[in-house]
C-alpha cells in the first residue's frame, strides 16, 4: 500500500484528506505542521507528501525545501494544497521543489485522481 | 464518491471558533501600535483556514465573506496596506459577523444577510480605496475555468517538449504527463536523444531527453497546456496545431477512438459538469457522438455529487449544548493509556494471590495493593485532566470586551492577562465565564476613574486591569485587579444601612465593609449605566461562585484599587472532604470550607438570648450548630466536652459545627442527590465510602443560611457585638 503523508494545520481539512485517501486505498499519515511532517517523513519514508502552504512553525514551502534536501525525497512526488488559484503560492511551492499542486476546495475524486497521476 | 461530510462538520465548527478567537486576539494586538508581521500572518492563516474549510463544506456565503477579509489581510501582510485603526475595527466587526454566520450554519438557522452584505460591501470599499488596479491584476488571475474555447477545435496538436535537466528532482516524471495526454486523445511520442552527453559527463539523476508529441484530439490548446501547468517554466514547450492534411488523414481513420477517449469521464470533465454547464457544446461533426454521449455519464455523477455535498449541510448533528465535545491533546490520552497499562500489570500481579494464599506472601500483597492505590490515584488525576481546559478560552474574550467598553466609557485601560494557561474543569470554566465578565465590567465601570480624574490624582492616565489565574493547593485562584478608585467604605456602609443589610451601629472591619458589596440587595452605582448595571448584582456573582463550591472576596484600598479573588475547586466531580461522625452517621464536610477543628473548652461557651450557643474563638464569638439536632440524630455525645468543634466558613460567615468525632480526610466522589432523589437543603450530594456505606456531603453555605440566619435572626452584627 502506498504511503501518503498529509500535512495541514486544519484538523478538519486533514481529516477530509485522510478519509478520502484512505477510502481510495492509501495508507495515510497526518502531520499538523512542517516540523512534525519533516520528522515523520524522515521516519516513515512515505511515497507522497501532500502539504498545505500556510502553517505555523514551519510552512509548506520550507517543508518542501527541507524534504528535497533529503536523499530519500529527491524526486518523490510532493503536492501542495493551495486554497485559491493564487499563482503566487503555486509558484512558490514549485520553486521550492514541489511536483505540483491541488486546488482547495477539491472534490474527493479530483484529489484521488491527481494523486494517482503522480504515484 | 459520495462522502458523509457531516462527520467532519463538528470538527470544522470547533476549528472555526478557535480560528475566530485567534483572529480576534491577533487583531486586538495589532491595535496596540507596533505592527508585527507574524501577528498578521497568524490572523491571515486563521482566516485562510476558515475560508478553505467553509468552501469545502459548501458554505458559500462564509467562504465568500472570508475571502474578502483574507484579501484585506493579505494586503496588510505584504505591506501594501497600512494597518489602520479603521481597518482593524472593520475586521473585528467582520470577525463578529463571521462568528454569527458560523453559529447560524451550525444551528441551521438563516444568516442575517443584510448585515453580511453590508459588511462585505464595506470591506470591498476599503479594498478598492487602496489598490486601484495595481493589485487588482493579481485577483482575476485566480481561476480561469477550463472550458473549451469558442475558437473551435483543431484536429490536434504538435507539442515540442524539452524539460530542464533537473525536472526529475521535483518528481515530475515525463511519462506521467504522457499518460495524462493520452486521456485527451491519441498520442504519438518521438524521443529526441540529441542532448545526451557522453558517458563521462552523464549524471543519472538528470534528464537529457526531449520529445515531440503528436496529439490527435478535439480539445483546445489551453487544455493541453494545463497538462503541463505544473512544470510551466521548467521546460521549453511549444504547441502548434497539427498540420491540416496530416490531421485530416488521421482524424478520418481515428474518429471513433478519439470520440471514445473523449467520452471517458476524466475528472476534469466531471468537475466542469458539476460546477457549470453540463458539458462543452458539440463542436464538430466528428465528435458529435461523443458530445451526445458525454452528458449521460457526467450528469448522474454531477447529481450524485451535489446532494452528497448538500445533504450533510442540512442534516447537521445538533450540537448538544456548549459542551458537546472537547479536544484533548494526544499527550493526555497517551498518559492515560500508559496508566491503564500499569493498572493491568498491577492487576496481574495481584491475581497471583489465589485461594492458596499463605502468610508468607503478605509482603508482596501489601506492595501490590499500595501500587494499586498509586495507580488508581494517578489514573483519577489523569482522567480529570482530560476535562481540564486552559482558562485562556475564557480570558480571551476580555481584550475585546475591555477595548469596546473603555472606548464607550472614554476611559483608558491596559488589560494585563497572566496565567491564561492555568487549567480547570470545563464545566467550571463555562460557569465562571459570566461572573468574570461581570467583575471585569464592574472594575472598568465603577473601579477605574476617568483619565482627567486620574491625572488630578497623580496616577497614570491609563488604568490597569489585571486578570490572573493560578493554582494554589487544590484550588484555582482567579483575580481581577484594578488600580482604580477602590471601594468607598463610607458610602458602602451607608448604603448597606439604607438597604437594611446592617444596623447603623454595627462595627465592621474594613474588610467586612468591602465585602458587603456581595450582599443581596446591594448596589452602589448611583447611576445605573448600560454597562455594569444590568440588574445583575454582585450577590448573583457570589451565588454563582458558591454554587461552584468556590468563594469570592474583595480586598480594596481607597484610592489605590481593588482586588477581587475567586477561589474555585479544580473540579466539581471530586472534592477533598473531612469525614465526621454524628451518632451512627458519617457526614462529609468539604475541606475548602473548614477553617479549623478544635476541642471545646466548655468555659468558652456562652448562651445568646438563652437559645443559641456561642463559642469564643480567640477574639470572636461564633455560633455553634449541633449537627445531631439539625439532622435529628440520636447520639451519646451531647456534652460539649465530649465532642469536637469544626469551624467552617461560607459567605464570610463563620460557625462551629458540633460533631461527635472526626474520622479522616479523603477525596470523595460526588454523587448527585438531585438526580437520584431530590434536592435536600443543607446537603450538596452524597458519596460512597470505602466500606460501601453512603455518606452525605454538607453544603456549608446553605446550612449556615438556614439554620442560623433564619432561625435566630442573628446577623453578623449581633454575633460580633456579643
Amino acid at each position: 500500500m502506498k504511503k501518503i503523508l498529509a500535512v495541514d494545520d486544519s484538523p478538519s481539512m486533514r481529516q477530509m484528506v485522510a478519509y478520502t485517501l484512505k477510502r481510495a486505498g492509501f495508507e495515510v499519515y497526518e502531520a499538523e505542521d512542517g516540523v512534525e511532517a519533516l520528522e515523520m517523513a524522515r521516519e516513515l519514508d512515505v511515497d507522497l507528501v501532500l502539504t498545505d502552504i500556510n502553517m505555523p512553525k514551519m510552512d509548506g514551502i520550507e517543508l518542501i525545501r527541507s524534504l528535497r534536501g533529503l536523499p530519500a525525497y529527491n524526486g518523490k512526488p510532493i503536492l501542495t494544497l493551495t486554497t485559491e488559484g493564487s499563482m503566487e503560492s503555486k509558484m512558490k511551492g514549485r520553486d521550492a521543489g514541489a511536483t505540483g499542486w491541488i486546488v482547495k476546495p477539491f472534490d474527493p475524486e479530483t484529489l484521488v485522481a491527481t494523486i494517482n497521476k503522480v504515484l | 464518491m459520495s462522502m458523509d461530510m457531516s462527520e467532519f462538520l463538528e470538527v470544522f465548527f470547533e476549528e472555526c471558533s478557535e480560528g475566530l478567537d485567534v483572529m480576534e486576539t491577533g487583531l486586538l494586538n495589532l491595535g496596540n501600535g507596533e505592527v508585527d508581521v507574524e501577528e498578521i500572518n497568524t490572523i491571515f492563516r486563521a482566516a485562510h483556514s476558515i475560508k478553505g474549510g467553509s468552501a469545502t463544506f459548501d458554505m458559500v456565503e462564509i467562504a465568500g465573506f472570508t475571502h474578502v477579509m483574507e484579501t484585506l489581510l493579505d494586503q496588510m501582510r505584504s505591506h501594501e496596506r497600512e494597518v489602520t485603526t479603521a481597518a482593524v475595527d472593520l475586521l473585528l466587526e467582520s470577525v463578529d459577523c463571521l462568528r454569527e454566520m458560523i453559529d447560524a450554519a451550525r444551528d441551521e438557522e438563516p444568516i442575517d444577510e443584510k448585515r453580511v452584505d453590508d459588511l462585505k460591501k464595506r470591506l470591498e470599499v476599503m479594498l478598492e480605496n487602496k489598490e486601484e488596479g495595481a493589485d487588482a491584476a493579481s485577483e482575476p488571475e485566480a481561476e480561469t475555468p477550463a472550458t473549451e474555447s469558442a475558437e473551435g477545435p483543431k484536429k490536434g496538436w504538435v507539442i515540442d517538449f524539452y524539460p530542464q535537466p533537473d525536472i526529475l528532482k521535483t518528481g515530475n516524471e515525463p511519462y506521467r504527463l504522457f499518460d495524462e495526454l493520452r486521456q485527451l486523445g491519441e498520442l504519438n511520442v518521438v524521443c529526441n536523444l540529441n542532448k545526451i552527453p557522453d558517458f563521462k559527463n552523464f549524471d543519472p539523476e538528470q534528464n537529457y531527453l526531449g520529445w515531440r508529441l503528436q496529439l490527435i484530439t478535439t480539445v483546445n490548446e489551453q487544455r493541453v497546456r494545463e497538462v503541463f501547468s505544473w512544470i510551466e517554466g521548467d521546460c521549453d514547450i511549444s504547441i502548434t496545431p497539427l498540420s491540416d492534411e496530416a490531421s485530416a488523414r488521421e482524424s478520418k481513420a481515428d474518429a471513433a477512438p478519439t470520440a471514445e477517449a473523449q467520452a471517458a469521464p476524466t475528472p476534469q470533465a466531471e468537475a466542469n459538469a458539476e460546477t457549470s454547464e453540463p458539458a462543452p457544446k458539440a463542436e464538430t461533426p466528428a465528435p458529435q457522438a461523443a458530445a451526445a454521449e458525454k452528458p449521460a455519464p457526467a450528469a448522474p455523477a454531477a447529481e450524485a455529487e451535489k446532494p452528497a455535498a448538500k445533504k450533510p449541510a442540512k442534516a447537521k448533528k445538533k450540537p448538544s449544548g456548549e459542551s458537546g465535545s472537547i479536544r484533548v491533546s494526544i499527550e493526555k490520552i497517551d498518559s492515560l493509556i500508559n496508566l491503564v497499562g500499569e493498572l493491568i500489570i498491577t492487576q496481574s500481579m495481584l491475581s497471583q494471590f489465589t485461594d492458596e494464599f499463605d502468610m508468607s506472601q503478605i509482603e508482596s500483597l501489601r506492595d501490590g495493593l499500595s501500587q494499586l492505590t498509586r495507580n488508581s490515584r494517578e489514573l483519577q488525576e489523569t482522567a480529570m485532566q482530560i476535562r481540564m481546559l486552559p482558562i485562556s478560552s475564557s480570558f480571551n474574550r476580555f481584550p475585546r470586551l475591555v477595548r469596546d467598553m473603555s472606548s464607550k466609557l472614554g476611559k483608558k485601560v491596559d488589560l494585563v492577562i497572566s496565567g491564561e494557561g492555568t487549567e480547570l474543569d470545563k464545566t467550571v470554566l463555562e460557569k465562571i465565564a459570566d461572573p468574570l465578565v461581570h467583575l471585569v465590567r464592574n472594575s472598568l465601570d465603577h473601579g477605574l476613574e476617568m483619565p482627567e480624574k486620574r491625572r488630578e490624582l497623580g496616577k497614570p492616565e491609563t488604568g490597569t486591569i489585571e486578570l490572573k489565574a493560578y493554582h494554589e493547593g487544590g484550588n484555582i485562584v482567579i483575580e481581577v485587579v484594578d488600580d482604580g478608585a477602590g471601594i468607598n467604605k463610607e458610602r458602602v456602609f451607608q448604603k448597606a444601612v439604607e438597604n437594611g443589610i446592617i444596623a447603623p451601629d454595627e462595627k465592621l472591619t474594613d474588610e467586612e465593609i468591602n465585602n458587603l458589596i456581595f450582599e443581596p440587595g446591594f448596589s452602589t452605582a448611583e447611576v445605573v449605566s448600560d454597562i455594569s448595571g444590568r440588574g445583575v448584582g454582585m450577590d448573583v456573582v457570589r451565588r454563582n461562585i458558591n454554587e461552584l463550591g468556590g468563594q469570592i472576596y474583595i480586598i480594596s484600598e481607597e484610592g489605590k484599587g481593588s482586588t477581587i479573588s475567586i477561589r474555585l475547586p479544580l473540579t466539581l466531580a471530586i472534592i477533598d472532604g473531612q469525614l465526621v461522625k454524628v451518632g451512627t452517621e458519617t457526614y462529609v464536610i468539604p475541606m475548602l470550607s473548614i477553617d479549623e477543628s478544635l476541642q471545646i473548652n466548655p468555659k468558652l461557651i456562652k448562651k445568646y438570648k438563652g437559645k443559641i450557643d456561642l463559642y469564643k474563638l480567640r477574639d470572636e464569638y461564633i455560633p455553634v450548630l449541633r449537627l445531631h439536632k439539625i439532622f435529628g440524630l440520636q447520639t451519646d455525645v451531647t456534652n460539649f466536652e465530649d465532642g469536637l468543634l469544626v469551624v467552617v466558613e461560607a459567605e464570610r460567615k463563620r460557625v462551629g459545627l458540633f460533631v461527635d468525632e472526626l474520622q479522616g480526610q479523603q477525596q470523595v466522589v460526588i454523587k448527585s442527590l438531585e438526580k437520584n432523589f431530590r434536592k435536600v437543603d443543607a446537603l450538596s450530594g452524597a458519596t460512597i465510602l470505602g466500606d460501601g456505606t453512603v455518606a452525605l456531603i454538607m453544603d456549608v453555605a446553605s446550612l449556615i443560611r438556614q439554620h442560623l440566619l433564619s432561625q435566630g435572626k442573628i446577623t453578623n452584627t449581633s454575633l460580633e457585638a456579643a
